[in-house]
């Protein structure tokens, strides 16, 4: 399953090192990077924070943990990743368990709308999730190169 | 030639996660010989969809009621757990 994450992830949708305060600030900014890309309609980023009100998307992985929010497909132009790592935690509730809060210092925002389309995409990014040398070595990434480099080719 | 099973999988949205644990059940089950059809719902739908499925695999919380064997599919997101729950749903389908 190679698929190459450059070309499912653009230098433009990366935010690495980001200082954050909260899930709903690291959404609004990953949202307004695909509303920016023409990739996700205006209230992409309302959807996102709503969803997670009542189901989070925090996985609880072990050292880093991992949250990918994602909408209904009705929000989504065209499909697209956007990324985010944090230099501080910040707390989304669990998929599994959503009154558990889990600190999350990787961000994947997923802009779906055709399943039987992007399940690469999907896989990509599970199969990552699921690598905890990746996951660290994206965390020490700084640049958009440096985080290529991170994802198993 | 068994009976096809139906594995229906339920998550928030019924694009994302569910794609990703409906295509690892189809292939680990592919593997074990026992032919399964996928569905995919959203977390709401579940409850009026679970009555033509033979059990319910779900990553987002789900009723305790549905009167299948449900199974939590966080463990196809993270690879914790993974081959336990595979063997768990494995089980159910054969009972």
């Amino acid at each position: 399953m190679a698929v190459d994450f450059r070309s499912i992830l653009s230098p433009q949708a990366m935010c690495l090192g980001v200082s954050a305060q909260s899930a709903d600030e690291v959404i609004a900014l990953l949202g307004e990077r695909l509303i920016a890309m023409g990739k996700v309609k205006a209230n992409y980023t309302a959807a996102l924070i709503e969803r997670e009100r009542t189901m989070p998307t925090g996985l609880p992985l072990g050292a880093i943990n991992v949250a990918v929010p994602h909408s209904d497909p009705v929000h989504v132009i065209a499909p697209a990743i956007a990324l985010a790592t944090l230099t501080e935690p910040v707390s989304f509730g669990s998929m599994d368990d959503p009154d558990e809060k889990l600190p999350v210092q990787i961000v994947v925002a997923l802009a779906l709308n055709d399943k039987d389309a992007q399940i690469e995409m999907l896989q990509a990014v599970a199969g990552f999730i699921q690598n905890p040398g990746a996951l660290s070595a994206l965390l020490s990434a700084r640049t958009p190169e440096e985080a290529f480099a991170a994802f198993p080719s | 030639m068994a009976q096809q099973k139906v594995v229906l999988i339920a998550c928030g949205t019924a694009v994302a996660t569910s794609t990703v644990v409906a295509h690892a059940i189809e292939e680990a089950m592919a593997e074990r010989g026992i032919p399964v059809m996928t569905r995919q719902c959203k977390a709401t739908e579940v409850r009026s969809m679970a009555a033509d499925a033979d059990v319910v695999v779900a990553t987002t919380p789900v009723p305790d009621d549905l009167g299948k064997p449900t199974f939590k599919g966080l463990p196809f997101l993270t690879g914790i757990g993974k081959a336990q729950v595979l063997d768990d749903i494995e089980k159910a389908l054969r009972g």
